[in-house]
């Protein structure tokens, strides 16, 4: 394989459920990419501010405040606006089925749901930066 | 517990059996597995017998309602006083939960409990751009004790116990309530209830914070202080390893880390000259009660015992109410899967019962729609009555402690505590909990425990029903999800502006900068201050951002 995918998991919002951002961390470097964990409670401009300076390949976002139909948005738009929108967004987290529809609409490359056992979370980043 | 003599005959009983019935029957249908352990990892036999009980004297056993406590904490337990009927609840506004608070006692429900949003949690207004699609989403908004006029409106404090879960801001909660009760002309002494406060387990586990740890002890002391001097029957703290469980934690390190920082606040509060005694009596758990039936009971009993034993010899608390763990249990949550959701009700009622046989205070049965949102009240009514069955119809609550006695329990209930000292004794040799926790001890276990979980869950190692075993396509629409009604947010950013306006803001300004004055002095208790102030209609997010000026924030250093 040519040089790692970089990849940047970030928590965004006020909720500090990180067990699954960790797994998720873990389980992408052990299937060879270059991972940076934002740590916890990130605005989405500290996010985008860290995508971009880290040169990243792929954003992952987790929350599960229920706040993702605000604060997801927010981060594209930033994205854009930075002329950054074409790397992709995986989302993972407590996403309702409506909720995972719209945000593909949006832009969102993938939505990861509870439950996706860690092989298959690093299969489907590595589908979303090959979509690029 | 038994005598050489009849120890020898089982062995020789045993030794005879192995050679021909099991011997025997091993050729013919070998057994599933070459090791069996529980979900935490301690090894299991085929079969206990007296043997392995033969070294644990009666008395660590002992009776229920006297030290070490092994057996459950009242002599009666479930014949005197069926344990509380507490599910929690919180979304929208003050208004919004308390009708589901009316509900859920309608239905039989005997306690409350209160959830947060997380703007509420971490100590920002509902208007602070921190909070933009957070407010009121998780649990109940609360800027001003306006709100929590709203919240208890027609709920009779004096008659129900209410538990309050929250950590940063624990002490503004706390304040609101003592301010509502006394508006009310309620007799603090008869308020009985708890406020989570535990603030250790969130740097350990949960992750909400505001300060760093030290000024957040002092916090803590302060409402232990503060109860024990003002309202008899108020349990300042709820030290909880719910959460730890929930982060990935098993539940060896689950009752480890709980005990290590209960260690940790006793330590503060007898060292600001409290004698233990004093305060120990109001200090209550939380712990999760998890998949694994008889690791789980054996948990229980651990736990009991180790207390009690910590709190005698480390502490030397005379008083046997300081001994004496009390907890409340949850079923977890953690097990619960958005696949095949109606499954999740069989799941909560096993991990109920083991709660149950393990002699819990009072208990929340999860929603079966769990992993898709907050519990819809279809959801929660089918929880209680998961409860309501397991204490009127099953016949579990007619004797003390059911499993006490048997040898595989026993045995569990050994092995529990001696993991859970292995941990403690580590602990102690890093220098303490609070160094623990800055060196990321505990977070590192709870990581890989976590990850070590989801790979076995990967392999098929770990059975979850409709996940990686009996898996079936998704059905859309599965269960009914509770809506959260998208106006709250701007109501409640009115509100707050409302009173903010309407105030005497030179009272609150005056009243904040004494706040400040009194945080500066460590020796001082900041609840009364704190009081004042929220009887002023001074603002969470106000008085947070004031003692951020004097304490600084708390900043955890990302590692996965």
């Amino acid at each position: 394989m040519s040089t790692p995918l970089r990849v940047l998991v970030a928590k965004v919002g006020l909720d500090g459920h990180d067990r699954g951002v960790k797994v998720v961390a873990r389980a992408l470097r052990d299937g060879g990419m270059d991972v940076i964990y934002t740590g916890l409670h990130r605005t989405p401009d500290e996010v985008v501010a860290a995508v971009l300076q880290e040169d990243v390949d792929v954003l992952g976002i987790s929350l599960l405040s229920g706040a993702h139909m605000t604060l997801v948005p927010r981060i594209l738009e930033l994205l854009r606006a930075a002329r950054a929108e074409d790397i992709p967004v995986v989302v993972g987290g407590v996403i309702p089925d409506e909720d995972v529809d719209a945000l593909r609409g949006l832009g969102v490359a993938d939505v990861v749901l509870q439950d996706t056992p860690p092989d298959e979370v690093v299969r489907r980043v590595r589908a979303a930066a090959g979509a690029r | 517990m038994f005598d050489d003599e009849a120890i020898e005959r089982v062995n020789e009983a045993r030794a005879a059996w192995e050679a021909q019935e099991l011997g025997d029957f091993l050729k013919r249908q070998p057994e599933s597995r070459d090791r069996y352990a529980t979900r935490s990892g301690l090894p299991l036999q085929r079969l206990y017998t007296p043997d392995d009980v033969a070294d644990t004297p009666f008395e660590r056993i002992g009776f229920p309602g006297q030290y070490p406590f092994t057996r459950g904490p009242y002599p009666t337990m479930y014949r005197g006083r069926n344990w509380t009927m507490r599910q929690i609840a919180g979304f929208g506004t003050g208004e919004d939960t308390n009708g589901r608070f009316r509900y859920l006692i309608e239905q039989g429900q005997t306690g409350l409990s209160c959830d947060f949003d997380m703007p509420t949690l971490m100590g920002f207004d509902s208007d602070d751009p921190r909070s933009l699609g957070e407010v009121g989403r998780e649990g109940v908004a609360i800027d001003t004790v306006e709100d929590m006029e709203r919240l208890f409106d027609a709920i009779d404090l004096e008659n129900i116990s209410v538990s309050m879960t929250i950590n940063p801001t624990a002490w503004i909660v706390l304040a609101m309530y003592v301010a509502v009760a006394e508006s009310r002309g309620y007799d603090l002494d008869k308020l009985s209830g708890t406020v989570q406060a535990d603030i250790l387990k969130e740097y350990v586990a949960q992750k909400e914070w505001i300060y760093p740890i030290r000024p957040s002890m002092r916090l803590c002391r302060d409402m232990m202080v503060f109860c024990a001097e003002r309202m008899a029957r108020y349990n300042p703290i709820n030290i909880s390893g719910y959460h730890i469980s929930e982060a990935g934690a098993t539940s060896v390190q689950e009752v480890a880390f709980t005990i290590a920082n209960g260690i940790a606040y006793v330590e503060e509060v007898t060292g600001a000259g409290v004698p233990v005694d004093r305060f120990a009596p109001r200090v209550a758990f939380y712990f999760v009660s998890q998949a694994d039936f008889f690791e789980e009971v054996a948990k229980f009993r651990a736990a009991r015992r180790l207390w009690a034993t910590i709190m005698k010899e480390r502490f030397g608390a005379t008083r046997p109410e300081s001994m004496r763990l009390r907890f409340h249990c949850q079923t977890a949550a953690a097990t619960l899967t958005k696949a095949q959701p109606m499954i999740n009700v069989v799941r909560t009622a096993y991990q109920a019962l083991a709660a149950v046989l393990g002699g819990c205070q009072s208990l929340h049965t999860n929603g079966l729609d769990e992993a898709y949102a907050i519990p819809s009240e279809e959801a929660m009514k089918l929880s209680l009555r998961t409860q309501q069955i397991l204490a009127d119809e099953t016949g579990v609550t007619k004797v003390v402690d059911p499993l006490g006695g048997s040898y595989y329990v026993e045995t569990l209930t050994n092995q529990f505590e001696a993991a859970v000292r292995e941990i403690l004794a580590k602990v102690d040799e890093m220098g303490g909990t609070i160094k623990a926790i800055e060196a990321g001890y505990f977070q590192q276990l709870i990581a890989d425990s976590a990850y070590e979980e989801a790979r076995r869950r990967a392999r098929g190692e770990q059975v979850v029903i409709g996940v990686n075993k009996y898996v079936e396509p998704a059905a859309p629409g599965a269960v009914e999800i509770n809506k959260v009604d998208p106006d709250v947010e701007r109501r409640q950013v009115e509100r707050v502006r409302e009173v903010r306006r309407r105030r005497d803001q030179p009272r609150v300004d005056a009243l904040l900068a004494r706040l400040v004055e009194e945080a500066r002095d460590p020796a001082r208790n900041l609840m009364p201050a704190t009081i004042e102030l929220v009887k002023a209609r001074a603002t969470m997010g106000e008085i947070t951002a004031r003692l951020r000026e004097v304490w600084g924030n708390y900043v955890e250093r990302p590692m996965f």
